[in-house]
């Protein structure tokens, strides 16, 4: 049984690789969002996690609405970023897990969800962001990520709900994986933003918080919400929370809370970082 | 409750769903195009017979010459595809909602910190 040792969420934002970038952590627009990762980078470089079970969403790199999966999984050794049309550096590849990429797409699709199951994957800002705030200096490349990828680009996206349901089903496949590697899963995007339309601009720090108390103790309260209601109450772009809902699913046993920030605004949004522990289920 | 039985509209904001995906696919497949190098120059020579390779609107075209966010909303663009536009015309998220809200970025960036903020 493979352990599943925790989670980690964090905003994806592409002014993130800018900031980085051009060194800009430590001035006084960044600094209280950078100030929210030692604690995670610290507590990965203790573990080691040997897999990265990341959920993400595409922004129009690899998928465009001729194709739109509702869930597809990366099932490749390799993984590579590429030119998403403004101008930020491309990052090293990142390395797959083929064989437990298998293993989740098999379990999942014979528990009634229906993957789209990719050999090769283009990954943007919203798998590779997260992956450069973790390991500075892009220095990422021992630790095998399998990506998860969740439309919530075009209508109808998953609800809540079902995200969590996915997140589940992830999780039992990792459980019935005959290895003792260590798996620690990522939800990114988030929190509350919405970048399109005259309502530009809305940040709702309360729900935010509120949403990541629940992430912890409670996700379940979380399904009472639909997209609608999401996009009503946080903001267009706040279905992203539906990667971080699913990634709470992953964790089937006892969860505890070992850190958190959360500093608003970075670029639109709400930015939330929260780093769990995760006893296996019995 | 499903999208098909909730219908409801979010003010400011234009849902990109089954009708928009329909009427934005040329001005998003365009934008899409500006993942690469070749497009964006391409578009960059030519603006105007670059949207109508794409098959674009009199509407959609008049909007992209014009930058105009809102209309291209609108008339079916994604956002995650307009950001791309975006970048080609050096904007960023702060440049893009302050066209959207008819604020000065300044006035958009204080809006952001009040929200972000809790007040």
């Amino acid at each position: 049984m493979a352990n599943i040792i925790g989670a980690v969420t964090t905003s994806h934002i592409p002014a993130i690789a800018n900031a980085m970038a051009n060194k800009l952590e430590e001035t006084p627009y960044w600094k209280p969002f950078f100030d929210g990762y030692p604690p995670v980078r610290e507590w990965l470089n203790e573990k080691k996690p040997d897999v990265i079970v990341l959920f993400y969403n595409d922004h129009g790199l690899e998928f465009f609405i001729d194709k739109k999966p509702t869930f597809s999984i990366g099932v490749a050794d390799e993984y590579h970023n590429a030119d998403e049309g403004w101008g930020i550096a491309t990052i090293p590849p990142v390395t797959g897990e083929s064989e437990l990429s298998w293993h989740i797409a098999n379990s999942l699709v014979h528990d009634g969800f229906d993957m789209t199951i990719c050999q090769e994957m283009k990954v943007d800002h919203g798998l590779t962001v997260p992956l450069s705030l973790m390991w500075p200096g892009n220095d990422y490349g021992h630790v095998k990520v399998i990506p998860v990828c969740i439309n919530c680009e075009q209508h109808p996206m998953p609800q809540p709900r079902r995200c969590l349901e996915l997140g589940k089903a992830i999780g039992r496949a990792i459980e019935s994986f005959d290895s003792d590697m260590k798996v620690a899963v990522f939800g990114t995007g988030g929190l509350s933003h919405q970048l399109d339309g005259e309502r530009a601009g809305i940040i709702n720090r309360e729900f935010d918080l509120e949403c990541m108390d629940n992430l912890v103790s409670d996700p379940e309260a979380l399904t009472k919400f639909s997209n609608l209601d999401l996009i009503e109450i946080g903001g267009a772009q706040a279905v992203e929370l539906n990667m971080w809902i699913a990634m709470r699913g992953v964790l089937r046993g006892k969860v505890t809370e070992l850190h958190r920030n959360y500093h608003a605004p970075i670029s639109n949004t709400g930015s939330g970082v929260l780093l769990l522990d995760h006893e296996m289920p019995d | 409750m499903s999208y098909i039985d909730d219908q409801r509209e979010v003010e400011g904001t234009v849902l990109f769903d089954h009708r928009m995906a329909k009427k934005g696919y040329g001005l998003n497949k365009m934008c899409f195009s500006f993942n690469g190098q070749v497009g964006r120059d391409e578009f960059s020579q030519d603006e105007a017979a670059y949207c109508d390779k794409f098959g674009l609107s009199e509407v959609q075209k008049k909007a992209i010459l014009d930058k105009d966010i809102l209309t291209l909303l609108k008339e079916g663009g994604s956002i995650y595809y307009l950001a791309k536009f975006a970048g080609l015309l050096k904007l960023n998220m702060q440049d893009i909602g302050a066209l959207q809200t008819g604020m000065s970025v300044d006035e958009f960036k204080a809006m952001l910190v009040k929200n972000g903020q809790g007040k």
